[in-house]
């Protein structure tokens, strides 16, 4: 499983257990800009799905931002959505999302579940 | 003949609702938010999925599947959109929703996978389900607990 976090700028750290992916990347790149996060997690959950090695369509996206303060929890999944419009449109297939404030993220234990494990689907 | 069939209908907005009234009766376009309308409005509980509740052919379908079953949520309507294109694509447009499973109740959008285990973990789905006269099964185990 591949995966990119980034947290704050106290403790910023960058995991990655694979080259760098274009899809990838542009999740991580719009999450950050639209709502600039204290915690993000991109994961590319593609290995886990029946589809070929090495694919971009199904991810996981970890989004901790004050921003979603006030914001009730399928506004926040359509903001998101929204914004990986283009990515959705093109190629990612499945988008399993967790949008918390901190407060929300610090009482949740951090905890981000497992997805589901994949049933054979069609491929695609 | 055809200034009488015109003049039979009031006016030009009017012909084209009725066009799409019949369209959408008649069409195999299952796609159509007519189509989809007729799916969702009025019905309790209604889930677009991949694959059937008995047989669910992805992991997040099986979880709302599962979610519901936890609650005793055993009849509703469902449809397996890897049998539909045209409905794959078009309760997409539906909803502005870009995934599949997707959930209605009481013809309104509710969410998908992830949106389903959050209402059940925060108690909100036993509220939904409750607004359409659907008991959970949660609910009964609370009152023998009691």
């Amino acid at each position: 499983m591949k995966r990119l976090v980034f947290t704050n700028l106290l403790t910023r750290r960058i995991m990655s257990t694979s080259s760098q992916k274009p899809i990838e990347n542009s999740i991580c790149k719009k999450l950050t800009g639209k709502f600039q996060p204290q915690h993000l997690e991109v994961i590319n959950e593609s290995s886990k799905h029946n589809v070929p090695k090495g694919s971009e369509t199904h991810f996981k996206v970890v989004v901790i931002s004050d921003n979603f303060e006030g914001i009730p929890l399928i506004k926040r999944h359509r903001l998101v959505n929204e914004v990986l419009k283009e990515e959705l449109e093109n190629g990612v297939h499945a988008l399993s999302i967790v949008a918390k404030t901190q407060v929300q993220w610090e009482e949740s234990g951090q905890h981000v579940s497992k997805s589901p494990p994949c049933r054979g689907g069609t491929g695609l | 003949m055809m200034n009488i069939l015109r003049k039979s209908i009031p006016n030009r907005q009017s012909l084209s609702a009725f066009s799409r009234i019949l369209v959408a009766r008649y069409s195999e376009n299952t796609g159509s938010k007519e189509y989809i309308d007729g799916l969702v409005k009025d019905k309790k509980l209604v889930v677009f999925m991949k694959g059937t509740p008995a047989a669910p052919k992805c992991g997040f379908s099986n979880a709302v599947v599962q979610i519901l079953d936890f609650h005793g949520v055993k009849q509703y309507d469902s449809f397996n959109v890897l049998e539909d294109e045209d409905l794959r694509q078009g309760i997409k447009e539906y909803s502005n929703w870009p995934t599949i499973p997707q959930v209605f109740i009481d013809g309104e959008f509710v969410g998908g996978c992830d949106l389903m285990l959050e209402m059940h973990k925060n108690g909100e789905l036993v509220d939904e389900l409750q607004k359409v006269g659907i008991k959970s099964a949660l609910l009964d185990k609370k009152d023998e607990g009691s």
